[in-house]
C-alpha cells in the first residue's frame, strides 16, 4: 500500500501541540530548548490547563518563551522568576505557576530568590535548563561549567583554583523542606525524551494538588556554545554531563 | 499477519536542519535533504518512506515540532 | 460623620490603610525605620479578614519582584522600605516601569550615602525623581507630611497607579513614618472580585488564556530599537498626560509673599512654622509645599517667580529638589537653598536665621 493512504486524522499518533504558538523559535538548530517547551506544552495541553498557567521566562536563551507558549506569561529580571512567581502563586493560588530558568538564570544570580521560593513551598513548578553554559550571552562560563570545559570566559578549560567548582543546586534544594518533587532529566534521546515528559507531568499534578514546590532539572545541549552538531553534542552530554549530573528522582514525597 | 505501518510529514519550511531526527530514526527512514528551504537550512526529508513503523522518535527529538507521526495496523497476506 | 479616628504612627498608618482600601498583597523585608508597616500588617492578618496577603520576603530585591508578579495579574500590591533597601529594589522598578505595571511602593527614607543611618532624611529625592532604576522612566511620586496623609496617599496612590498603570512611589521619611498624629481612617474599599480585574485588565494582565483573547506577555524587552522606541513614546505620552493632570501642590501664605519657601514632606512642616514666626515680624514669607514631586509643580512656581524677590528650598539633604526649582523658575529671581544632612533636623528659628541673611 502507499504510505499516503496512512495519513489521515484517525491514524495521527504525534504532532505539534496545541499550545505551541505558530512562531518560530528563535533557538539555535538542534538546541534543547525547543524539546522542553515541547513537553510542558504537550503536559499542559494533557492536563487541560491552559487557561490556569501562568509561565515566568527568565533572562537567557529562555527569555522569549512566552512568544512560543499559549498560554499567558511574564518576564521576569534576570534571576528574579522565583519571586515573580511567589507573587502571583500567593495572589492567585487556584493558577498554575511555572518558572522557566537557565543554570545561570537561577543558580547564580538568582540563587537566592530559587532558594527561598523552595523553602517557602511555593506551590509552582520551576524548570531548571542545566547546559552548563550562558548561551544567549556568547558561551561563558555557568555555575554548572564542568571543571576543564572550554568556554568563552574559561578559554583554558574550568580551572576550580581560578574560578571555583561546578555546583548541583539539585542536590541542595531537595534538603528544603518546603520541595516535594525534585528530579534530574535529560532529553539528548527520544527515550530520554519520554521519561522527562513523565517527570514534568508530574511536577504539574503535584502544583494542581498543592503539594509544594516541584523541581525539575533538565540537563540540556548548547550545541553552538559547545561549538558541536546537535547530534555531538547529545552524545557528549551523555558522556560528559551525566556522569556529573546523574538522572533520576531526588526527592518525591507526598504521592 | 499483522504489520504497524507508519508516515511521517515534515513541514520542512519549519525543519532548522539540525538533523536529531535522522540519528533517532532506527529505521533509516529519514535522511538531509540536498536543496534547502526559504531560510537556508537543509531539512529532513522520507528516503524510504516504505519502512517507518510510526514510532515517533523522530518527532519526539525534534525541537522544532515540524514532525507529525502517523500509524495503521495494516493487514498482508503471507507470500 | 461617623467616622474611625485614631492616634497611630505614620508607618502603622500605611498598613491600616492598605487593609482598608482593598489592597490585595504586600511584599516586604524590615529595614528601619520603617519596621512597624511589615509588623502592623502581620498583627492585622488581613489574609483572615479581606483576603489580602503578606508576605515577609529574603530580601528587597525579592520583594519588589513579588510585587512585579502579583501587579502583572491586575492585582492591587505594594511594598515599602527604607533608603538603601530601595537602591535594591531599583532594578524591579525598572522593569515595573518598563513593563507598565501597578504598583505602590513606599520609602521612608534615612540619611545616606551607603548604610547611613536610620535618622530621618530626603536624601532620595534624586533617586525617586530622577529615575533610581536603568532607562527613561518616572515614577508617580507623592510626598506625606502628616500620618493622615500617609494613610490618604495609599488608597491615592493606588487610583493614580490603576489609571495610567504606573509605579507610584511615596517619598515619606523616618520623621513622618515615625511619629504619631491624629488619623481619620477615611473610606473602606473591598478587595476587587476576579471578575472585576478581568473587567478591567483583561487586555493586559495574567488573567489567564482564555477563548475570547489571544495570550497576554508581560514584559519589558524590545530587541528591535524601533520597537523599544516606540514603547519609550508610548510612556512619555503617559507621563506627559500625568503632567497636566496630576501634578498637586499646597499653597501657604504665598499670595502677598516677597519670599516663597518651597519645601516637601517634614520639612514643609517645619517651614509652615517658619512662615508663621517670620509674619509675626512682620515678613511677608509663604509657602510652596510640592505633594507631588514628580510631577513637578513647575508652572506654578514659575508664575510666582514673577511675583516674589526670592525662593529658597529647605531640603534634609544637600540641596536636591532646588535644581528642580531653578529650573522652573529660569533665572527670574534668586533661587537659594538651606539644608541639614545626615539625619540632623533644622529647626524653625534656624531656617528663619539662614532666611534672614538672604535678604
Amino acid at each position: 500500500m502507499d504510505v499516503r493512504e496512512i495519513i489521515c486524522e484517525q491514524n495521527k499518533v504525534y504532532s505539534k501541540s496545541k499550545i505551541l504558538t505558530d512562531t518560530t523559535l528563535h533557538y539555535c538548530p538542534g538546541c534543547s530548548h525547543g524539546v522542553v517547551h515541547k513537553l510542558i506544552a504537550e503536559v499542559i495541553e494533557e492536563l487541560g490547563i491552559q487557561q490556569r498557567t501562568i509561565g515566568v521566562t527568565p533572562v537567557g536563551c529562555g527569555v522569549f518563551a512566552y512568544n512560543y507558549f499559549d498560554i499567558d506569561m511574564v518576564e521576569a529580571a534576570h534571576g528574579r522568576a522565583c519571586a515573580v512567581a511567589t507573587g502571583i502563586n500567593r495572589l492567585a493560588p487556584e493558577r498554575v505557576v511555572f518558572t522557566y530558568q537557565g543554570d545561570g538564570d537561577l543558580s547564580a544570580i538568582g540563587t537566592g530568590e530559587t532558594i527561598h521560593a523552595c523553602n517557602r513551598g511555593e506551590s509552582i513548578v520551576v524548570f531548571y535548563i542545566n547546559n552548563a553554559i550562558y548561551g544567549m550571552t556568547g558561551g561563558q562560563m555557568a555555575p554548572t561549567t564542568l571543571c576543564g570545559m572550554k568556554t568563552a570566559t574559561t578559554p583554558d578549560g574550568r580551572d576550580p583554583k581560578l574560578h571555583g567548582y561546578p555546583y548541583k543546586i539539585t542536590e541542595m534544594l531537595a534538603q528544603l523542606e518546603g520541595v516535594c518533587y525534585v528530579t534530574r532529566q535529560t532529553v539528548a534521546s527520544a527515550v530520554y525524551i519520554r521519561k522527562a515528559k513523565r517527570a514534568i507531568r508530574r511536577a504539574f499534578e503535584n502544583a494542581l494538588a498543592g503539594r509544594g514546590l516541584s523541581f525539575v532539572e533538565i540537563v540540556a545541549t548548547c550545541n553552538s556554545g559547545w561549538k558541536m552538531s546537535p547530534v555531538a553534542a547529545n552524545k557528549w552530554l551523555v558522556e560528559n554531563m551525566l556522569p556529573f549530573y546523574p538522572l533520576g528522582d531526588i526527592k518525591s514525597v507526598g504521592e | 499477519m499483522t504489520r504497524i505501518k507508519g508516515a511521517v510529514v515534515i513541514q520542512t519550511e519549519q525543519c532548522k536542519g539540525c538533523g536529531l531526527c535522522v540519528e533517532a530514526c532506527a529505521s533509516n527512514v529519514l535522511t538531509m535533504s540536498v536543496n534547502v528551504n526559504s531560510k537556508g537550512y537543509v531539512y529532513s526529508t522520507s528516503l524510504n518512506p516504505e519502512l517507518c513503523i510510526g514510532c515517533a522518535s523522530c518527532a519526539v527529538v525534534c525541537p522544532d515540532s515540524c514532525i507529525s507521526v502517523y500509524r495503521q495496523s495494516v493487514k498482508e497476506e503471507r507470500d | 460623620m461617623n467616622c474611625d479616628v485614631r492616634l497611630m504612627k505614620g508607618n502603622e498608618a500605611v498598613a491600616e490603610a492598605a487593609v482598608r482600601c482593598g489592597c490585595d498583597g504586600y511584599f516586604g523585608y524590615p529595614i528601619t525605620p520603617q519596621s512597624e508597616i511589615l509588623e502592623t500588617l502581620m498583627a492585622l492578618r488581613p489574609w483572615t479578614t479581606t483576603g489580602m496577603q503578606v508576605v515577609q520576603a529574603e530580601s528587597e530585591v525579592a520583594a519588589i519582584n513579588m510585587v512585579y508578579g502579583g501587579a502583572s495579574l491586575g492585582r492591587r500590591v505594594m511594598t515599602s522600605s527604607s533608603s538603601p533597601g530601595i537602591s535594591l529594589m531599583c532594578e524591579g522598578l525598572s522593569y515595573i516601569a518598563g513593563a507598565s505595571l501597578p504598583c505602590l511602593i513606599i520609602n521612608v527614607q534615612r540619611g545616606g550615602p551607603g548604610l547611613g543611618t536610620i535618622q530621618p532624611s530626603q536624601g532620595d529625592y534624586f533617586q525617586a525623581v530622577k529615575g533610581g532604576g536603568h532607562g527613561d522612566y518616572h515614577c508617580v511620586v507623592l510626598a506625606p507630611d502628616s500620618v493622615q496623609e500617609m494613610y490618604d496617599f495609599v488608597a491615592e496612590g493606588f487610583d493614580i497607579a490603576f489609571k495610567y498603570r504606573i509605579p507610584v512611589m511615596m517619598l515619606s521619611d523616618g520623621m513622618v513614618g515615625q511619629m504619631m498624629e491624629k488619623v481619620v481612617l477615611r473610606e473602606n474599599r473591598p478587595r476587587k472580585t476576579d471578575a472585576e480585574i478581568v473587567a478591567e485588565c483583561d487586555s493586559w494582565a495574567l488573567t489567564g488564556r482564555h477563548p475570547n483573547r489571544t495570550h497576554n506577555i508581560i514584559t519589558s524587552l524590545q530587541l528591535q530599537a524601533a520597537e523599544q522606541e516606540a514603547v519609550n513614546l508610548q510612556l512619555q505620552a503617559k507621563y506627559q498626560a500625568i503632567q497636566q493632570n496630576e501634578t498637586r501642590w499646597d499653597e501657604y501664605h504665598t499670595d502677598d509673599a516677597d519670599v516663597v519657601l518651597v519645601a516637601f514632606g517634614c520639612s514643609a512642616r517645619i517651614c509652615r512654622e517658619v512662615v508663621d514666626m517670620a509674619r509675626s515680624e512682620g515678613l511677608r514669607v509663604g509657602l510652596v509645599r510640592p505633594i507631588t514631586l514628580w510631577p513637578f509643580p513647575s508652572d506654578r512656581l514659575g508664575e510666582l517667580a514673577q511675583q516674589v524677590q526670592m525662593l529658597m528650598t529647605v531640603e534634609l539633604n544637600a540641596g536636591q529638589m532646588v535644581e528642580d526649582v531653578r529650573l522652573a523658575v529660569n533665572g527670574q529671581v534668586p533661587v537659594c537653598f538651606y539644608g541639614r544632612m545626615g539625619g540632623v533636623i533644622f529647626t524653625p528659628d534656624e531656617v528663619l536665621e539662614q532666611l534672614k541673611q538672604h535678604l
